[in-house]
């Protein structure tokens, strides 16, 4: 099943010239950009393994560019994706983040219902290989 | 048919250089380094010529011919104070015109910053440098302190590699500029054959004149709002000429000192003498008497001069 998180996902998959486009635009705005990667899509899984520090101070989306094939080449069967957060007072927060690497079968979400008190029931979902 | 002509850009026939080199921005810097760097001939002369090879690279890309990425990586050498990172801060730019680095900045580094100081803390330091200077230029100062001898467990020689790797891989993402003395970057690359067959481009940095060196005075003097009274101007001429003879001699940088230490001396003689307001001449004018005072004209440091007497 097609995981579907943060920006871009409902599209095909972007090539390495738009990933790099993308970046450009977030270096342009002065966010730093960070590559995190994870094997479970999880939503509730929010803090994903960091691929390294966030960029800062780079000018060029060349270097970002140079960690995420490195990143591919280590994790390819793992999610990957780019963070650009912005520290600007007042924001201080990641203000774009998209999915550039994707496993080649990717797990599906199983829901799990449950049954309480009452007639009251509890979903919960897991991914499953 | 139509479709198909469209798909693909129209080769010009004719390339108008003199029209490419207006249109690049490129006369400018170019005028600006005249203007900014006073000597240095040779150095212009490498520059001019590394911007027209540039230039019709570009051309012979335009009209489809077979054309190669020029390697751009380079070497400066000469003694303090010449100019060397002056001129890598206009290189960047004279780069960025041509569109042979996408940004035009200048990463300055010294070993410092590439070597780290235990195993595995070279290479992410390293990296962590080349990644910002991508798309710009990187400038390594002192390149020399790189390679240590001595040491073989020196972690120098892990930086060294990694930029080997970088300087032939990412040749159109940027430029490396190696800098430092002459005799110890000849040691260095006699010790380093794979950074000497990746850098095409060796130039070398003259040493100042004493007329130089006087305009170069004034052309820093000048841009502070100061101005030499006669006599001053003399005594700066006869400063330099001394200077000259002294150890630790750095060409611009020793004149820069010097004339920071004349105003200073030209502060303290205002306070002192001061009867009324003084006026805006009074304020910006450097006599004699606050070159005269310096050390130089009496032979040099105290204790650098009672060791030559030795």
């Amino acid at each position: 099943m097609r995981i579907t998180q943060g920006a871009f996902s409902f599209l095909p998959d972007l090539t390495d010239a738009q990933i790099r486009d993308q970046v450009e635009y977030s270096l342009r705005n002065d966010w730093a950009v960070g590559v995190e990667y994870t094997d479970d899509p999880h939503p509730r899984n929010t803090y994903w393994n960091m691929w390294g520090n966030p960029m800062f101070d780079l000018k060029d989306a060349k270097g970002v560019m140079m960690e995420v094939e490195e990143c591919r080449k280590a994790n390819p069967d793992s999610y990957i994706r780019l963070n650009a957060f912005d520290s600007t007072r007042g924001w201080e927060t990641v203000r774009l983040s998209f999915i550039v690497n994707r496993p080649k079968v990717e797990p599906r979400l199983e829901m799990t219902r449950t049954d309480i008190r009452g007639r009251s029931q509890l979903y919960s979902w897991a991914a499953r290989r | 048919m139509t479709e198909e002509a469209r798909g693909t850009a129209p080769v010009p026939e004719k390339v108008d250089l003199a029209a490419d080199f207006r249109e690049s921005g490129v006369a400018e810097v170019l005028a600006e380094l005249d203007r900014e760097l006073i000597g240095l001939a040779p150095v212009k002369q490498r520059i001019r010529e590394t911007a027209a090879l540039l230039l019709v690279e570009r051309a012979r890309r335009k009209l489809g011919l077979a054309h190669e990425t020029p390697t751009l990586h380079m070497s400066f050498t000469g003694n303090p104070g010449v100019g060397k990172t002056t001129v890598a801060l206009k290189m960047a730019g004279l780069l960025h015109r041509l569109g042979y680095v996408r940004k035009g900045h200048l990463v300055s580094v010294t070993r410092d910053d590439l070597v780290g100081q235990y195993i595995g803390h070279t290479a992410p330091k390293t990296k962590e440098v080349l990644k910002k200077a991508m798309g710009g230029v990187l400038f390594i100062d002192e390149a020399y302190y790189l390679y240590r001898p001595d040491n073989e467990r020196d972690y120098g020689q892990e930086a060294i590699e990694i930029l080997l790797q970088v300087m032939e891989n990412n040749r159109d993402d940027l430029v490396v500029i190696l800098a430092g003395y002459a005799d110890r970057m000849d040691r260095f690359f006699s010790s380093n054959p794979g950074f000497r067959s990746r850098i095409a481009h060796h130039i070398e940095f003259p040493d100042y004149t004493d007329d130089e060196l006087f305009r170069i005075a004034e052309n820093m003097l000048s841009g502070q709002h100061y101005t030499l009274t006669p006599e001053a101007t003399a005594a700066l001429h006869e400063y330099i000429a001394l200077r000259r003879q002294q150890p630790h001699f750095a060409n611009a940088r020793s004149i820069r000192n010097a004339l920071d230490r004349a105003r200073l001396r030209q502060a303290n003689r205002l306070f002192e003498s001061a009867q009324g307001p003084l006026d805006a001449a009074q304020l910006s004018t450097i006599d004699a008497a606050d070159l005269r005072a310096s050390r130089v004209f009496a032979g040099g440091l105290d204790h650098e001069r009672s060791g030559a007497s030795q």
